[in-house]
This record gives C-alpha cells, structure tokens and sequence, in this order.
C-alpha cells in the first residue's frame, strides 16, 4: 500500500486580484522509504501542493484527498495535524539561514522540536537527542556545536542541521523542498549524499522538490514534472529522462547544462509560465511549446498513461507513441505537427519562433 | 569577562558625558549677565552696592575659571551646591523631589509597554480584523494627543466626575507608595495615562509591524512545520523576534521623556524634579538647574547602559563591544 496517496488535489486562493489557481487537480502516490521527485519551474504549484498537505496553506480553498497511512489529512483538525507535522512528515526547506530562529540555539530549536512532540522527553533528553542527530547528520564536535547559534553555522551546516531536525522524530515521510538551491555546488552534492544516506539507514519516504531535473536524476524513483499547478508527466526516473513524452519535459531535460540529452545544444525553454490568476486557454503549456497543434488552443489534455506495461503518464496531445528522445520519435513528433497544425496553431507557433529565446 | 569590560568601558563614557553636560550647562550661564541673578535677589529697589554684595556673596565676582574649579572640585564629592535663592542643598531638592518623578517615570514606560505590545501583538495575530481596525483608530487619535490634551481631558473627564460622585481614588498630587499601593496608583494613575497614551500608541504600531513582518518569516514556516503549537510559533518564536527593534527603540524614547514629564508635573500638582527645574530656569538658578541637568543626563546614560545590556541578550548576534 502506498504510504501516501494524493488524488485530485485542487488548491486556490482568493485574493484581491482574483482567484490564484495554484494547484488544480494533481494525483500521485509515495511508497514507503522512496523518492518521488517533483520538478518544475517556478511557481508551478510545487511548494503549495506539498504545504497543503501538512496544513500550511491557511486561507486556500482545497479539494481532494490526500491519504497518509490510512487517514487523510485534508479531514484533519489543526490540532491533528499539527500533531503529525514534525513527527511524521517533516521538512526541510529551502534557504537554511532564513529558516532557522537567528535566536535561538540549533540545539535548542532541536530539541523544542522533540518535546513538542514527546511530553515525556525531558530537557536533558531532548538535548541529548539533537547533539546525537547532529552527530549523525556529520556535524563535527555535535556536543559543543549545539550551543551554537545559527548564525556561527555555515550554509551547508545549517542544512545539515535542518536534516536533523527533519529526522529527529524518525518520520515516515520528508518533504525536502529545494533543499540544496541556495547552496553551493560542492555543498549541494554532499547534502544530497547525506540525504541519500540517511534515507536509506531510516526508511523514509522522500519527495524531493526542485526545479533541477539534475538533481532529480540523483536521488529520485520516481518524478512528477509539475507546470501550471498541474502534473505535466509523471513516470519512473528512467521514463521520464529516457522516454519523455511531454514537451515540457524535453524542455527541461534540454536546458540542464552538461546533460546528454542537451549534449550539443543547450536551450531554455521560451517564454514565461503563464498567469494563474488567467490561464490561458487549452493546454496551459501552448504558448510556449513548439510542437503546438490546433486541438492545444483550445482543448486542456488530461493526464492519461501512454505506455501500456507501466504507470508513465503524460497531459499532451502528441501521439502516445511519440515518446522518447531518439530520432525516431521526433519523426512522429513532427508528423502530428504537419497534420495536426493548420489553423489556430500556426499563427502561435510563428510567436514562438519569432521570441528571443528560440533566434 | 567581556561583560565586565563593557560595563566599564561604558560607565566611563557615561562619566564623562555627564561631566561634558555639565560644563555645558555650566559655562552656558555665564552667557547671561550675572547681574540678572543678583537684581533678582536683591530686589527691584536694591542700590549697585547691594547688588555687588550679593554678587560677591555667592562668588559671582571670581573670575570665570575659578569658580569652575570650584564647582567642578564640589561635583567630584558629590555635592551639587545651594540654590542661589532658598540657600537650600541642591542633593537634599533632587532626594525630594525626585519620587514623585521617578513614579511618573517608571509607571509610564511600563504602561505604555505593556498597551502597546498588548494590542500589537493582538492586532497582528488579527491582522485586519475588526479588533486591528479600531486598533489603527485609537492608534491614531493617540498620535495626535499632545500630552497637555491628554491630560487635561483626563482631569476634566474622569478626576471631576468621580470625585463630584464621591468616588476619590484617583487624585491630583502626589502619594508615595509608602501611603500605601492603593494610594499610590489612584494619585499616579492619570499621569501614567497621560505619560503613556502617545507611546502606547507609537508602540502599538511598531509591534504590530515588526510582528507581522516576522510572522511571514521562514523560521516563522519551520516552527509551524515543527508542529509547535500556534501559541508557541506566535509568542516564542515571533514576539521574541519582534521585540529587539522594539528595544532598540525604547533606548531612544527613553531619552526624550523628560519633556513630557515636566508638563504632566505641571498639570497634576505633582511636585517632581521637572517644576523644580522649570522655577529654576525662570530664576536662573544654577546650582539647581545644573542639578536637575545633571540627574536627567545620568537617567538617560544609565538607560541606555540597561537598554544596550538587554539589547546584547535578546540578539545573539549582536556583540557587547
Ligand atoms: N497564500 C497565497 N496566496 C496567494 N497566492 C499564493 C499563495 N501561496 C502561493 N501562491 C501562489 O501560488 C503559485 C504557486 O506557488 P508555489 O510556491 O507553490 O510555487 P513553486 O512551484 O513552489 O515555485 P518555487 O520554485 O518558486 O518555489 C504562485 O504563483 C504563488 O504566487
Ligand atoms: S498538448 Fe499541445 S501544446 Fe500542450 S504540450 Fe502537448 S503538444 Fe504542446
Ligand atoms: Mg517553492
């Protein structure tokens, strides 16, 4: 059984402006002790599809259902989930020096963690506890270094020690979201080890966020490739890097630097993910996909497996066969685009041409 | 180690600005002509020869550095002189007067305090409620209360009222806290109000500024991602971060107090070290004036001192140095 399965979530928020449609109708599943990795750029949804699921998208209206070992949180009270957050799923976010007090001890904001959650742990305990787990997360002298604050920490040890924090409770599940963009390379690297590692001694389930598909061909099992608060494609790691059908993966597996698939040529992806307040009409991704087809303007494709022996799914209107990045598929890509385009697209299709990006 | 240290290094500093505050105010009077003093002294009719003898009693007649030394050799005992008038010692004045100032003082900041963080803190845990929008309005009829205005509306308001109806807890004048809490708090409360009103509206607004830009901080997300309760994210985490700016601030408003204080004295009855100072700005009476200079200056120094202390163990990232 699936430790965690999210069907139809939708998440929005009114604001002044008008409704935000951040995340619309997103389902996945999360085994127990793998990865799911979830890409996409900016603003696609992927902070506030995970957030929501731990009860931290106050105001938003939402919809779905999202089972966790057998209860759905969305049917929770505050006080149940705050009762799981830390204990059973916990976090680890993005910019480690933001995220931790700047006035409060590390050790001590490790160990506020374990006794919220244990009443029995005394002070003692729980101390012992975090210079323990910074022991494990590979922070040098632990027992002196959890008297320190934040800010005598580098950025690569205040990740470790948001690590930490995450495993203190030995949850079942972590949401890492972008946990390594604001550090640097070689830190990055070491903190995905780490992760790596610490995941497979304990068992965890990880979803790991990022707009990185390089760090995703790292760690995950799994990958979910979000655009527009919506799944785009979704597969195991080796579908989605060998046998991607959508072109918004194409996309973001052209434009990782140094990667084989972009060995020659190294493209971004043009044009900007679109509002989601208005959302353009048919497929969210047409403005800016240069294999558009007619039935795109117009028509929003829904996520539909496209390989007959295993669970790979895509929301495109390209042919199911068309899969993959070899020479072959392309040819198919391009035959759909010669009959499928004749009216609406062409003129779409001459924009994106004509954008900076592509010249 | 370092603590020490700072201490030392900022009662030192402190030392000297009191010694340059009162050479200041010191040399300051000489620019007015000392026959002033005398003809005031010695009366409307007086003859130059009384005038001289009063000018000579009082050393007036010396020249200017010598009777410099000679004040500056009575500070360093610790004695501030004689008035020119009343012939009375300048310490014993300050040791009088200064309870019903001290009082003020004190039970002002701690009002104000405690109204201005209270209904910040609420404001921004409700941020545009209906509790935060009379909040802003009340915010800001007390910005534009000058002290004077408060203090008369309340005399006019609540001190006549309740006494033409029998009720006399609060009073005008001043009542130690040796006649008792009861007596004490009834004759200080309008002033406090009145001392208060304007900071507790200035302070309400910081709060609830520093607490709703700290409530959108990341650690802010990680102590609810803790699953700490909402009281613990607010108060432990939040609050604790809004308040060193606030702090800071407080340094500050410490500072400028003094101005309000002699106006409530004036309008309660209280017989503080403010009206003091004032009668002896009126009569040019400098031993009292230097006395009064002298107590405000160290007031602020050692506030200052205290506020810079609390400052260092709120914010670990701020170094005594
Ligand atoms: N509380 C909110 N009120 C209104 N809009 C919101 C709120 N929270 C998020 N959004 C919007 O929802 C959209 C999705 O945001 P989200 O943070 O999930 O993106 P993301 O994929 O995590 O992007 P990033 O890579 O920048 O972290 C954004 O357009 C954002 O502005
Ligand atoms: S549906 Fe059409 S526009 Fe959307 S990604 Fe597929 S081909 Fe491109
Ligand atoms: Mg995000």
């Amino acid at each position: 059984m699936a430790l965690l399965e999210v069907e139809d979530l939708t998440v929005s928020f009114p604001t002044a402006d008008g409704v935000v449609k951040a995340v619309r109708g997103v389902s996945f599943r999360v085994e127990p002790g793998q990865t799911l990795g979830i890409v996409g750029e900016s603003g696609s949804g992927k902070t506030v599809l995970t957030q929501t699921l731990i009860g931290l998208t106050p105001g938003a209206d939402i919809n779905g259902k999202a089972v966790f070992d057998g209860t759905d949180l969305l049917q929770l009270s505050e006080a149940q989930l705050r009762r799981i957050r830390g204990a059973r799923i916990s976090v680890i976010f993005q910019d480690p020096l933001t995220s931790l007090h700047p006035l409060y001890r590390v050790g001590w904001q490790i160990a506020e963690m374990v006794r919220a959650h244990e009443a029995s742990a005394s002070r003692k305990e729980a101390r012992d506890r975090a210079v323990d787990l910074l022991g494990r997360v590979g922070i040098p002298r632990p027992e002196q270094r959890v008297h320190d604050y934040p800010h005598q920490f580098s950025g690569g040890m205040r990740q470790r020690a948001m690590i930490a924090m995450a495993l203190a409770l030995a949850p079942k599940m972590i949401i890492a979201d972008e946990p390594t963009t604001a550090l640097d390379a070689t830190v990055q690297a070491q903190i995905l080890d780490l992760l790596l590692q610490l995941q497979e001694e304990s068992d965890t389930a990880l979803i790991m966020i990022t707009h990185d598909l390089g760090v995703v061909a790292d760690i995950a099992d799994d990958v979910m490739v979000m655009y527009a608060g919506r799944a785009a494609e979704k597969g195991t790691k080796h579908q989605i890097f060998y046998e991607s059908h959508h072109p918004y993966t194409k996309g973001l597996l052209e434009s990782i630097p140094n990667s084989s698939v972009a060995a020659d040529r190294l493209r971004p992806i043009p044009g900007q993910p679109p509002s989601l307040i208005n959302l353009p009409a048919g497929c969210k991704f047409h403005p800016r996909c240069g294999y558009v087809l007619d039935r795109c303007v117009c028509a929003e494709p829904e996520l539909v497996r496209i390989d007959a022996v295993a669970d790979h799914g895509s929301a495109c209107w390209l042919p199911a066969e068309a899969a993959g990045v070899g020479a072959s598929a392309e040819k198919l890509r391009e035959q759909a685009v010669r009959e499928g385009r004749r009216g609406a697209a062409v003129e779409v299709a001459e924009a994106i041409a004509a954008s900076p990006e592509v010249a | 180690m370092t603590l020490a240290w700072f201490l030392i290094r900022r009662v030192l500093t402190g030392i000297v600005v009191l010694w340059a505050v009162a050479s200041g105010t010191f040399f300051l009077f000489f620019a007015r002509p000392v026959q002033t003093v005398a003809h005031q002294l010695a009366g409307r009719t007086a003859t130059p020869a009384v005038i001289q003898n009063v000018i000579n009693q009082l050393g007036l007649n010396q020249p200017i550095m010598t009777q410099y030394w000679h004040f500056l050799g009575r500070l360093l005992h610790g004695n501030l002189g004689y008035s020119f008038f009343t012939q009375e010692s300048v310490n014993t004045m300050i040791k009088q007067d200064l309870p019903p100032t001290a009082s003020l003082v004190v039970g002002g900041v701690i009002l104000w305090l405690i109204a201005g963080l209270g209904v910040g803190i609420l404001s921004a845990t409700r941020a545009r409620s209906l509790f935060d929008r009379g909040s802003t309005v009340l915010v800001l009829i007390g910005l534009s209360m000058p002290v004077f205005v408060v203090g008369e509306l309340l005399i006019v308001a609540v001190f006549v009222p309740l006494n033409q109806h029998g009720l006399t807890w609060i009073q005008t004048q001043y009542a130690g806290p040796s006649q008792g809490l009861g007596a004490w708090s009834g004759h200080m409360l309008l002033p406090w109000i009145s001392l208060a009103v304007v900071q507790a509206a200035i302070y309400t607004r910081l709060m609830r500024g520093q607490l709703l830009t700290t409530l959108g901080e990341d650690y802010i997300r990680t102590a609810r991602a803790k699953g700490l309760s909402e009281r613990r994210v607010i108060f432990t985490h939040g609050v604790r971060a809004a308040l060193t700016p606030v702090v800071s601030q407080l340094g500050i408003d410490i500072g400028q107090l003094l101005g309000g204080v002699v106006v409530i004295e004036v309008v309660f009855g209280l017989q503080g070290l403010g009206q003091v100072a004032v009668a002896a700005i009126y009569q040019d009476d400098l031993p009292v004036i230097i006395g009064f200079v002298l107590v405000a200056a160290a007031f602020v120094v050692v506030a200052n001192i205290v506020v810079d202390l609390v400052y260092t163990v709120l914010d670990p990232r701020v170094r005594i140095a």
